[in-house]
């Protein structure tokens, strides 16, 4: 898994404060809505999206690129596969 | 099988349209075909402007009704109908109406809220539901 610095981030979504299924539903739209190739930041301070961002990113083939622990919130970074 | 989730969607409370709602949301999110069967007080919640003022819960916790309401609002917890649009939006979702509520309270298509779909017969509900992989009555 490549370091945060390493990937330059095209759109970041503050999705924190937002309940589950909150910021996955945001991720899914931020998706739709960039290119291909272009990468994802989605901040989120809800525990269920630990399991369910990766999850989705997974089913939908898109590439993961990491989850980064900050203070009190989650940074889940992704690229657009297709 | 196929990858389909049936709701059923029964009760009018909000705690459960809730609950139907973010399942649905999950399903939709993860490439499930999702099909809401509402009948009777399920049917009765989708009436045209409804869900704006239903504030009912379950009778077995209505004592934490208004806290839960309140808690809602305070946390800005999108509403069980901006769920199911939400839902709409990324996935496959469709919402029936139960044909024999809609006679039973004399209703007509015209009368719900415009994210119902289509009127629909028990039979032809089942008969989806029985090749999917998840059904739930809520």
């Amino acid at each position: 898994m490549p370091e945060l610095t390493e990937v330059t981030i095209d759109k970041e979504i503050d999705a924190r404060g937002s309940f589950c299924p909150g910021p996955l539903m945001e991720l899914i739209r931020g998706m739709k809505a960039l290119p291909v190739g272009g990468v994802l930041a989605v901040l989120s301070s809800d525990p269920g999206s630990a399991k369910d961002i990766p999850a989705w990113i997974q089913k939908a083939r898109h590439d993961y690129l990491g989850t980064f622990p900050e203070q009190g919130y989650i940074r889940f970074v992704a690229r657009k596969a297709h | 099988m196929e990858d389909r989730m049936s709701l059923i969607v029964f009760s009018g409370t909000v705690d459960k349209l809730m609950a139907a709602s973010i399942l649905a949301t999950g399903g939709a999110a993860m490439g499930l075909e999702v099909e809401l069967f509402l009948t009777t007080w399920g049917l009765e919640a989708f009436r045209k402007g409804h869900y704006k003022t239903n504030r009912k819960v379950s009778k077995d916790f209505e004592e934490y009704g208004p806290v839960m309401m309140e808690q809602m609002m305070a946390k800005k917890v999108p509403s069980w109908m901006e769920n199911l649009i939400g839902a709409k939006e990324v996935g496959d979702v469709k919402i029936l109406a139960c044909s024999m509520t809609m006679e039973l309270f004399d209703m007509k298509l015209e009368d719900l809220e415009p994210i119902v779909d289509e009127v629909t017969g028990v039979a032809t509900f089942v008969e989806r539901a029985k090749d999917g992989k998840i059904t739930l009555f809520i």
